[in-house]
């Protein structure tokens, strides 16, 4: 600390600004509202990807060949092992100007939550089709049905299910981690917030009010998911009463 | 090639190994003091009477709510407003230890209602107080419950470490932003920087998985729940 | 004489260093009710699964219709698992689909039938049992013998020529084992074809055309209900029979 503030001072010090303070947020809040609209669709895309590669990636592992085993698990451990930020850094300052491609930030966060995503969706649904029973591959192999066919109509049905609820945590875990997708400049939330912030030098508020609009939109999607759950429930059948 | 292996001999290398050491300065604490403060306010969401019960609930609904990059910006830009200022590195410990902690009492939270009320009548019955029944006979159940989430928590913890940099403490990810920029030669310098942080993940699972084994007592598996 | 259905030479599995089928042989006539009785372990099941292949014998060879089976081919294996029912002990129902949809999905997805005929066959194979009444219910709505009804539908609509049933009373309340006796009793009289593991030997013999005793994965001794359990030429035979008798009672 630089300063020794008595604590009444600092919090006469908070009352004497609030006016103006909340007259900042007010005018602030439309831009970081449309902001909102960038962070979620960051959030769907990532999930999206996310879910189009971790799907495929359980199965494999479940299911795959021993070396396509290892490839997956060596996949897994190494996007779960880095951290978000220096993979920002990595495919949007180094991979595209290596590689000569031109994407922008909002392009590049995207792919990068979504790759980052599925290997952690890739191990929700690893668990939940290893948690149902093995009979139930038995029984649908006993009626003629190829491996892809038992997979498709029998296991990701129920996995999927089972999953609901991992899937609302990666919701919320990509809602918080896309504010990191601010390092590249991508106009989300956070962003904004700071941009206003150190224009008007109302930065305690304007982080407040990033802050309230996050937890307004964890949920809304926690909600929206659970109403999802609700839909696919099936009688007798939820993670926690198998 | 030379010219490549020097500029890693004298450029990086001591760059990298500086970054390294603050992360680390970044890491311990904030693990150790994050812990804590989950065991606390863990047994306090379970135990606490209603309003300090309802006080915990909320602690952890926002810190676990926000994002810890706002949280940090908060801490360190935000403070100023009411006069407190707080270095990037403190400020950094602090965002850290707060979010991971409430993340942690999720975890402590969960084993304490696994625990069965056996264990706690039978304590009971035995004359426990409260509190030395919290802290003998429920606590080292529900830890031991709570390690592979809590371990999960900290390598999470030392991922997020990177987000100091956000805040102009210049960890790890700061001192290869700071070469990349100088050289240009990104994709080199970050690959270098996840590996770093491959290596620290990966030990800590090493080191967590351990523990879980020397923990371990038979037939106290962790279920599914 | 007429040919087999079903033809089993020789079949042999091993798991590890562990014998658990050694060499059984079996021919199955139209209409015939195999039993398989034995103790724990003897390695019913196994042989049971290895005749669909859900377990892939070591060695040994199958033939349905006197047409042998190559399983490495996966559109022979299909066509043949088609063909050849299967009642598991647990039921094995699927999960997240309902009674009526449990039925349907084999038709639909493996022979390519339309939904809507499926349906209607579903709901035929369903009252067969009867559970038409129980057709939109899951299968964590349903009482264990229902389930077990549920599943000898599904194997059903497949127009099996062949039903393999491992124990499909054994985890089944007592209560509840008879509705589960009196489809399989009906199926025979239809002159349905089937190879079944029980211990209920009292039902066994009042309906089998022949009992065979396993042991330690082989057919030990073979013949009908009165020879086995009566006149039982081995000494381990006539131990388990009488063992098993004093279990499980004289009627099943
Ligand atoms: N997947 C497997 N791996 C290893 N051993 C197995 C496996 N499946 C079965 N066995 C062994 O094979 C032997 C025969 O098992 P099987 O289930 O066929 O017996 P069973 O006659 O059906 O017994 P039960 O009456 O208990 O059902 C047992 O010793 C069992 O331990
Ligand atoms: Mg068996």
């Amino acid at each position: 600390m630089r300063h020794r503030v008595p604590l009444f001072h600092t919090f006469l010090k908070a009352i004497e600004r609030m006016p103006e303070s909340l007259i900042a947020i007010m005018d602030a809040l439309p831009y970081l509202l449309q902001g909102s609209i960038v962070t979620l669709i960051v959030v769907v895309g990532a999930m999206g990807l996310g879910f189009a590669l971790g799907a495929p990636l359980a199965v494999g592992q479940v299911y795959g060949h021993p070396v396509l085993r290892r490839f997956i698990a060596v996949y897994v451990w190494f996007f779960r092992g880095i951290p978000l930020l220096v993979f920002l850094f990595l495919f949007y300052f180094g991979l595209c100007t290596a590689l000569d491609i031109n994407l922008s930030a909002f392009t590049v966060a995207i792919i990068v939550l979504g790759l980052i995503s599925s290997a952690y969706q890739s191990q929700i649904f690893r668990g939940s089709i290893l948690s149902l029973p093995e009979g139930q591959l038995k029984a649908a192999r006993a009626l003629g049905m190829s491996d892809f066919k038992a997979i498709s109509f029998i296991i990701l049905p129920q996995a999927l299910r089972l999953s609901i609820p991992g899937w609302s945590n990666e919701y919320s875990i990509l809602l918080k981690d896309s504010a990191v997708t601010y390092a590249l400049g991508v106009a989300e939330i956070m962003a904004r917030s700071h941009f206003v912030a150190t224009r008007t030098y109302q930065h305690l508020p304007l982080y407040f009010a990033a802050g309230v609009i996050f937890l307004v939109l964890t949920w809304a999607g926690t909600k929206g998911l659970r109403l999802l759950e609700e839909r696919a429930r099936i009688p007798g059948y939820s993670p926690h009463g198998l | 090639m030379t010219e490549g292996w020097l500029y890693i001999q004298t450029e990086v290398y001591p760059a990298l190994l500086k970054g390294f050491w603050v992360s680390l300065q970044l890491i311990a604490p904030s693990a150790l003091l994050g812990l804590a403060i989950g065991i606390m306010v863990g047994v306090l969401r379970i135990y606490g009477n209603r309003p300090v019960m309802a006080a915990a609930n909320t602690f952890v609904a926002i810190f676990r709510g926000i994002p810890l990059v706002v949280q940090l910006f908060i801490w360190y830009f935000g403070l100023p407003h009411i006069g407190i200022y707080l270095s990037p590195f403190f400020a950094s410990v602090l965002g850290f230890s707060l979010c991971s902690g409430a993340y942690h009492s999720e975890y402590i939270r969960g084993a304490l209602l696994s625990i069965k009320r056996g264990q706690m009548l039978a304590a009971q019955s035995l004359g426990f107080s409260k509190i030395r029944m919290i802290f003998s006979i429920i606590l080292p159940q529900a830890i031991r419950r709570a390690l592979p989430g809590c371990g999960n928590e900290i390598i999470y913890l030392i991922k997020y470490s990177s987000l100091a940099y956000m805040i102009t403490c210049i960890e790890l990810t700061g001192q290869g932003k700071i070469l990349a920029s100088n050289s240009f030669k990104y994709t080199e310098v970050f690959l270098m920087i996840g590996a770093c942080y491959l290596v620290m993940t990966s030990v800590a699972s090493i080191i967590l998985g351990r523990v879980e084994d020397r923990l371990r007592i038979p037939g106290f598996e962790h279920r599914r729940t | 004489m007429t040919a087999p259905i079903l033809r089993i030479e020789n079949i042999s599995k091993r798991y590890g260093k562990k014998d658990v089928l050694k060499g059984a042989s079996l021919d199955v006539k139209k209409g015939d009710l195999k039993i398989l009785i034995g103790p724990s372990g003897a390695g019913k099941s196994t042989l049971l699964q290895c005749i669909n292949f859900l377990v892939k014998p070591d060695e040994g060879r199958i033939w349905l219709d006197e047409q042998e089976v190559h399983y490495a081919n996966k559109r022979d294996l299909y066509a043949y698992r088609q063909k050849v029912g299967m009642i598991f002990q647990d039921f094995n129902l699927f999960d997240h689909l309902t009674a009526l949809e449990n039925v349907r999905i084999g038709m639909v997805r493996v022979k390519g039938m339309g939904k809507a005929e499926a349906g209607e066959r579903a709901v035929l194979e369903l009252e067969r049992v009867g559970l038409k009444e129980h057709m939109q219910k899951y299968p964590a709505q349903l009482s264990g013998g229902q389930k077990q009804r549920v599943s000898i539908a599904r194997a059903l609509a497949m127009d099996p020529r062949v039903m393999l049933l491992d124990e499909p009373t054994s985890a089944l309340d007592p209560e509840l084992i008879g509705e589960v006796h009196a489809v399989i009793r009906d199926l025979g009289n239809n002159g349905m074809t089937m190879i079944m593991a029980t211990h209920q030997i009292g039902f066994a013999s009042s309906l089998a055309s022949e009992i065979l005793f396993m042991e330690d994965g082989r057919i030990l001794e073979r013949g009908t209900p009165d020879k086995i359990f009566n006149h039982a030429e081995n000494a381990r035979t006539q131990e388990f029979c009488s063992k098993i008798t004093e279990l499980y009672g004289e009627r099943g």
